[in-house]
């Protein structure tokens, strides 16, 4: 029965339609049920279908469900693809999502719009499973608008809140601008090379697309400008930390472990296309750096919890970027699993912290939570030492692959590695940051909080922290997929090698030094003018936020006042507005007088005699 | 034989047909409207029967016949009219009867 | 005849312009009535004796009368008199005397130039036809009289 590829994502689907269907009537063990359970199913499927490709018997597994539409030489499908790269997606987006919705059930069991959390959650799953299973880019699309549909109707969950509104819809305009970014990417592929099968227009493009022509450039750049959407780099990464106003689970399934990747896959998915525009792939690795360097900065000046783990997430995704751009597809994609892990044990974690402690978000009303919230300040501890890259640590190899490919690359391969590693420092220190203001220290509020736990809440974090901590192992299948591309083994000096281990562990120092033993003083760095500018432009995330708002919606909304009585309207309304016009002429003339009446049908005998003479 | 340029006889009935017809496009007082009207119809008339005599015939006097039965019907009505309109109204002037106005 | 054509042709028009420009309702119906006796007389003059007594008795006599009827009924007074006086500016003749001006010429302009030998014609000839080929014509013109009778009848009933 499993041998259907298109059984994953039918199992969330019907999650969704029954829950959405019965409208929340159900009882909540039933909702828990229904909602955990079929991403439970879905993964326990995903593990079945992958098993061929991990134990190395086939490469590529391809099963057509539907014939979509097929109009002239167009004919599409709903055609799932499954190949190493798609293993590893499925596996992460239904285990850490099984996870996630196992949590989920212990969190929201207060939340009165329970049913509908699980029922967008697992049409979340559903659409995101499309996404990395679809063998053509227009079913790749359809998850992707689907993804971000799901991500606006999380993100405003508590939409009673007008602010929570403005949050959704500043993430659902910004990732649309990517998206159609990403159309217009496709129209190009589409009328060039006449298919959308991703395999078939990616060895179309390497035969007809020579090395860096024209149309890769552009089908290149328009595709990364969907990946830059969806995945909150710049310069569209201004919606992520807003987005942090939906409940925590989704932060940490959409905004940590899912959605933001897809962008992730889709430039991997389509390497073959980067590979023919060698400048736009520059330009990926570029702005990866560019990000994670931003995004660093302004996680060391936050102190909403969420914000901090947010602007982290953004910066992770940026040596992502930076892996795509330096030609090292695996190693990005393994960062991309073992990102999903820490990162989505330290959300949940945030999580338990939040709802203990009374949803406070601010780290600087906690301080010495560690006897009190212990599992979480575990997982934090953990989950820390995995994104800090902590020797041995998941994190740790991951990265490191990541910064030695850059290495690889000639001339702008070693500022590419120097900013990894001022990176990788910055990492260190809000990472430990965190860690440091709210579990150690005098505690600045919630003296008597008490940990809020549940078995369904703490398995997943357990489990979490045992990946975080021992997925280095997990052996990425991909390399049938980049098999071209991959370079081998790398050799770096033992310089390079501990300057790369050494590097997070001074950051963590740093942190102890000012957060942990307060040795060195915060106060007497702040007290700095320079220090309190450079402060107040990083936190406000380097000010895109004011810039978009100053060249974009000031002028639109002014725009928009202009128009106020709709031109195009008003227009339209022409032949309305002519033929009232006419009627309020006309109807004078029914004066209801009788001798003007009389006046006219004399007047109008007579001009009837003279046109009866004239002509 | 003694004879009449036609004209002349077309030339004055259609003479009176204008008269009449610039008392019925002037004059508010129904009663005078409805005379206008009645020296309309004796122009008609007269034309017919300056036509038939030209062709020497009767049938100009049998058409004048029928224009007299219709004139007499007609003011009958119109007289009935005018009645209801003064019991209606209390007055003769036309211009209250703007019902239709707009 | 022809000095009688053209003497009863204008004692008519300058009767009909009387009766247009009055202010009395009497006069103007005692106008009206010499005008259609100065027709009677053009009737007779271009040999149609038969409607010229016609148009006397039944025209002048009839239906005038019944206008007569009507408006004593009435019973207007001095009031609607000064009213006529009002209503009557001279501004208000301008443009229906340009109308018709212009219908007239019009019509004018399309008169057949031919002569009128007056021969008299009969009572006997105008019955004979009346009883030959216009036959249905009587009995029509009879149901119009009956429906104006019923018709006149019920509107100036209450």
């Amino acid at each position: 029965m499993f041998e259907s590829l298109g059984w994953l994502p039918t199992f969330p689907l019907l999650g969704f339609l029954i829950l959405f269907l019965s409208g929340g009537g159900l009882p909540k063990r039933l909702i828990a049920v229904i909602g955990a359970g079929s991403i439970g199913l879905a993964f326990v499927a995903a593990i079945v279908v992958a098993l061929p490709i991990i134990s190395g018997d086939a490469e590529v597994i391809v099963h057509e469900v539907y014939t979509w539409m097929a109009v002239g030489s167009f004919n599409s499908a709903f055609g799932m693809y499954l190949d190493g790269l798609s293993v590893v997606m499925i596996l992460v987006i239904t285990g850490v999502g099984f996870l996630i919705h196992l949590y989920s059930t212990g969190f929201m069991i207060d939340d009165p719009s329970y049913s509908r959390f699980f029922a967008i959650m697992n049409l979340f799953v559903a659409a995101m499973l499309v996404l990395v299973l679809a063998d053509n880019l227009l079913l790749l699309y359809l998850g992707w608008e689907g993804v971000g549909l799901c991500s606006y109707l999380l993100i405003g969950f508590w939409y009673q809140d007008p602010a929570n509104g403005y949050a959704a819809r500043k993430a659902f305009v910004t990732t649309r601008v990517g998206d159609t970014s990403m159309a217009i990417g496709l129209f190009l592929i589409f009328t060039q090379l006449g298919s959308l099968d991703i395999q078939e227009s990616m060895a179309l493009a390497q035969g007809e697309w020579g090395l860096g022509s024209g149309y890769a450039v552009a089908a290149a750049l328009l595709l990364l400008g969907g990946a830059v959407g969806k995945s909150a780099q710049l310069p569209l990464q201004t919606w992520l930390p807003d987005a942090m106003a939906g409940p925590t689970p989704i932060s940490a399934l959409i905004h940590a472990a899912t959605m933001v990747t897809a962008g992730v896959y889709l430039i991997a998915r389509t390497h073959a296309l980067f590979e023919l525009a060698p400048d736009v792939q520059l330009l990926v690795a570029l702005i990866g750096l560019a990000t994670l360097l931003i995004a660093g900065f302004t996680a060391m000046t936050q102190h909403d919890i969420k914000r901090i783990l947010a602007y982290s997430t953004i910066s992770q995704i940026g040596y992502m970027f930076l892996g795509l751009g330096v030609g090292a597809w695996s190693a990005s994609i393994f960062h991309l699993m073992t990102h999903a892990f820490f990162k989505a044990l330290l959300f949940l974690a945030a999580g338990t912290v939040i709802l203990s402690l009374h949803h406070e978000h601010d780290i600087f009303k906690m301080g010495g939570k560690w006897r009190q919230l212990p599992v979480a300040f575990a997982s934090f501890l953990i989950g820390s030492l995995a994104l800090a890259a902590f020797p041995y640590t998941s994190g740790y190899f991951s990265k490191d692959e990541i910064l030695l490919a850059a290495l690889e690359l000639e001339h702008t391969g070693f500022w590419l590695w120097l900013g990894g590693v001022v990176g990788a420092f910055f990492t260190g220190i809000y990472s430990f940051r965190l860690v440091f203001v709210v579990f150690f220290g005098e505690s600045a509020g919630h003296h008597e909080a008490r940990e809020v736990t549940g078995v369904s809440m703490a398995a997943p974090l357990l489990v979490l922290m045992v990946l975080a901590l021992a997925g280095g192992l997990i052996h990425v299948p991909t390399e049938s997929v980049f098999a071209a591309s991959e370079h081998g083994e790398h050799h770096v000096s033992a310089l390079m090698h501990s300057i790369m281990i050494a590097v997070p562990l001074l950051g963590i120092a740093l942190s102890y030094l000012f957060y942990g033993s307060r040795t060195l003083s915060v106060e007497r760095l702040m007290s700095n003018t320079i220090a309190q500018g450079l402060h107040k432009f990083w936190f406000a995330g380097w000010g895109f936020d004011g810039l978009y708002r100053r060249l974009l919606i000031t002028p639109y909304v002014w725009l928009a006042a202009v128009n106020k009585r709709d031109v195009v309207d008003t227009a339209a309304g022409l032949l309305v507005t002519l033929s009232e016009a006419g009627n309020s002429l006309l109807t004078r003339s029914q004066s209801g007088s009788l001798r003007w009446y009389i006046l006219s049908v004399v007047g109008g005998t007579v001009l009837l005699i003279t046109l009866g003479g004239v002509l | 034989m003694e004879s009449i340029p036609f004209e002349h006889g077309l030339m004055l009935a259609a003479t009176l047909f204008c008269l009449g017809l610039i008392g019925v496009m002037t004059r508010r007082n129904i009663v005078f409207v409805l005379m206008s009207l009645e020296i309309m119809l004796n122009a008609s008339g007269l034309a017919f029967i300056v036509s038939g005599s030209r062709w020497g015939g009767a049938d100009g006097q049998v058409m004048f016949l029928m224009i007299l039965t219709l004139a007499a019907a007609e003011v009958a009505v119109g007289l009935g009219l005018i009645i209801q309109l003064y019991k209606r109204f209390k007055t003769i002037d036309i211009d209250v009867l703007s019902a239709l106005k707009g | 005849m022809t000095e009688l054509f053209y003497s009863g042709a204008v004692v008519a028009v300058i009767a009909t312009l009387l009766v247009i420009v009055q202010t009395n309702v009497v006069h103007a119906l005692i106008y009206l009535v010499l005008s259609l006796l100065a027709v009677a007389v053009v009737f007779f003059s271009v040999g149609a004796p038969f409607v010229a007594i016609l148009e006397a008795i039944v025209y002048a006599g009839a239906i005038m009368v019944l206008f007569l009827f009507v408006v004593m009924m009435l019973n207007l007074g001095q009031r609607s008199r000064d009213q006529e006086k009002d209503w009557l500016p001279a501004r208000s003749w301008l443009v229906p005397s340009v109308l018709a001006a212009v219908l007239l010429m019009q019509l004018t302009a399309s008169f057949p130039a031919a002569q009128t030998q007056i021969v008299e014609v009969g009572a006997r000839a105008v019955s004979e036809l009346l009883f030959g080929p216009y036959v249905l014509a009587v009995e029509l013109a009879s149901f119009l009289l009956l429906a104006g009778l019923v018709s006149a009848y019920h509107i100036a009933k209450k």
